[in-house]
């Protein structure tokens, strides 16, 4: 059997303590999950339960403090940036306003570590972002700018600078924050499809439990740093684990039509005073 | 049109402007020369000690090239300011740069450093320590909080500036009162006629600031997304950064020490070309360097004629262009995110 694409062994860091404003610095314990190539893993929890924390360390961005994280069978801090970045590529969850690029000048930017000394792109650089930009259907916006575009494509033009690096892991940092519905069973088609087409492995990092429900084969469970489960959606998905790691009651189900379980807070009209969802007439009072 | 085309042809017509300006401006000037006395100095027609090529070769030529290469400089800095700190509206003067170089500058000539090639030199040792200071001092007040936020920056700038302009006239106060006039008027930005010598100096410091950001500029546009996308595409942040940072204080510094504390080009030369063909920082910084030699040139020209046969700053010049199309800046471009 081949090794797994991404094997964290026993991962932990800790913010300093000062500087960050915090009452207690966040820190992370004892992460230890693999990712197998091709696989979509889901990495789920509440606010604060250490997801960013754990991009930053895929990405080196951040060092562990103990423990090790393994990409291909070489310790992760053994890469060189640009071989790194050829390999993990991340979808941010938006792109600074300040300088408007292009959707293709953002989308070319993905093909730097292919080539970090080159002045401009060449024709190979040009194709591999034409093909990304087709993939994320945002070839019609090739030449507007980014601030012209819905926040729907915009993220798409983003999917597709990351795809540009042609990685063999996609990390995702909350594809569906503030974006509507109907972008949310987009956003699932599209993963979905570079999974399928491109055997693209998937790190999906969200606080939509079902979206990651739908488009997940495992999924990690996360809360206060720690990990919560790791496992099949079936398994992690449960009203005992999701209560303890969001500290709240929820109902799940399994969805009519694709039998993936649904998560759902438990709305009781006895609960704490905010999300009385059943009576919208007393808002306002 | 790939960049690279884009890129050839912006620079052809930028080419073409600066020696259009650089012809008339060596044809106008507070001495009344006919053009045909102009040209005979220029071609070698005139006597090596007849007023048309004294006036000419000695006086109007060294200007035009100071402010070509004092506008190219401002310009590439204020590229290289508004890419690392992320903020289209980071500038040298409006971030205090400027006067901390004057300051290096003001120190330099108070222990006695005066024209000449070797004391251009050490001026500049002293412009550049000074930029070094007051960036560094703008960077720390302002990166107290997390992120390094615009108004923060701007108004750390800004009192970083006020700061080295009260020093400034501590020094030139205590040192020689008389002086305190030339020195107000050297503040606002002048430029003079330089020998061949120092301005040779000039250009070389101008190229190693040039070179330093140019070479980084596919690096500058993955900064614009964030330090933290940039790092995760391969980009070297940290010594990115630190690169930058010293490639656009040395020319600032030069600048300053070869022609004063210039303000406002580059942030007029760097938004006009924004407007011409985007944000992407390599067609940006060398557009600017031959962009920013023409606006400073037109300026000089008309700061030298507009009230003949007396002459105002520069400074003067961009400073009622540079003030205007910064308060339009904010209240149009970044009113969300000022």
């Amino acid at each position: 059997m081949s090794p797994p694409l991404v094997e964290l062994r026993g991962v932990g860091f800790a913010y300093p303590a000062s500087g960050e404003g915090r009452a207690h610095p966040f820190r992370l314990a004892d992460l230890s999950f693999e990712v197998g190539a091709g696989e979509i893993v889901g990495v789920l929890g509440p606010n604060s339960a250490g997801k960013t924390t754990l991009i930053r360390l895929l990405t080196r961005v951040l060092e562990p403090a103990t423990g090790s994280i393994v990409l291909e069978g070489r310790p992760l801090r053994r890469w060189r940036s640009a071989e790194l970045a050829r390999r993990v590529a991340v979808v941010p969850q938006g792109v600074p306003p300040q300088f408007p690029f292009t959707v293709e000048e953002l989308v070319l930017m993905g093909r730097y570590p292919h080539a970090p000394d080159r002045y401009f792109e060449t024709q190979v650089d040009r194709a591999s972002a034409h093909a990304a930009m087709e993939a994320t259907s945002v070839l019609e916006f090739a030449t507007q700018r980014l601030d012209s575009l819905s926040g729907g494509e915009r993220q798409r033009a983003v999917v597709a600078r990351a795809l540009a690096q042609e990685p063999r892991l996609l990390v995702l940092d909350e594809p569906t924050a503030h974006l509507d519905l109907r972008y949310q069973a987009e956003t699932a088609a599209l993963l979905r499809r570079l999974n399928h087409e491109r055997g693209v492995t998937i790190l999906l990092v969200s606080h939509d439990l079902n979206l990651a429900a739908e488009v997940c084969d495992r999924l990690l469970l996360m809360a206060g740093g720690r990990q919560v489960a790791v496992g099949p959606p079936e398994a992690v998905l449960n009203e005992a684990l999701l209560a303890t790691a969001f500290g709240c009651e929820v109902t799940v189900e399994k969805h009519p039509t694709t039998r993936r379980p649904v998560v759902q807070p438990t709305w009781r009209a006895d609960a704490p005073s905010i999300g009385r969802g059943d009576a919208p007439t007393t808002k306002g009072g | 049109m790939s960049p690279a085309h884009r890129l050839i042809t912006l620079l052809g017509v930028l080419a073409a402007v600066l020696v259009l300006a650089g012809a008339v401006a060596l044809f106008v000037g507070s001495a009344a020369l006919s053009p045909r006395a102009v040209l005979d100095a220029v071609t070698g027609r005139a006597s090596a000690e007849s007023v048309e090529r004294v006036v000419t070769l000695s006086i109007r030529f060294p200007r035009i090239a100071v402010a070509i290469l004092a506008g190219g400089a401002l310009a590439v800095a204020g590229v290289a300011f508004q890419a690392l700190t992320r903020n289209p509206l980071a500038e040298p003067s409006v971030l205090g740069v400027s006067a901390g170089a004057a300051f290096g500058v003001v120190i330099g000539q108070s222990l006695g450093l005066g024209p000449g090639l070797l004391q251009a030199a050490g001026l500049t040792a002293f412009a550049f320590a000074g930029a070094l200071l007051a960036a560094a001092a703008v960077y720390l007040i302002a990166a107290a909080g997390r992120e390094l936020r615009i108004q923060t920056l701007l108004l750390a700038g800004v009192i970083v500036g006020i700061f080295f302009s009260a020093a400034i006239t501590v020094v030139v106060s205590l040192l020689d009162f008389n002086r305190l006039g030339g020195v107000i008027h050297w503040l606002l930005g002048n430029l003079a006629p330089i020998p061949p010598r120092p301005l040779a100096l000039f250009a070389a410091l101008l190229a190693v600031g040039f070179g330093l950001v140019l070479a980084h500029a596919r690096e500058l546009n993955l900064l614009a997304l964030g330090e933290e996308s940039a790092r995760q595409l391969g980009v070297h942040a940290e010594r990115l950064k630190l690169v930058i940072f010293v490639g656009a204080a040395l020319l600032t510094a030069s600048v300053v020490a070869f022609a004063g504390p210039i303000g406002f080009v580059g942030l007029i030369v760097p938004h006009a070309l924004r407007m011409l063909v985007g944000p992407d920082n390599r067609l940006l910084v060398p557009a600017s360097l031959l962009g920013g030699g023409v606006f400073l040139l037109v300026a000089d020209t008309v700061a030298r004629t507009i009230v003949a046969p007396a002459e105002l700053s520069v400074g003067v010049i961009t400073a009622f262009c540079g003030a205007p199309f910064f308060v339009w800046l904010l209240r149009t471009r970044y009113r969300g995110s000022v």
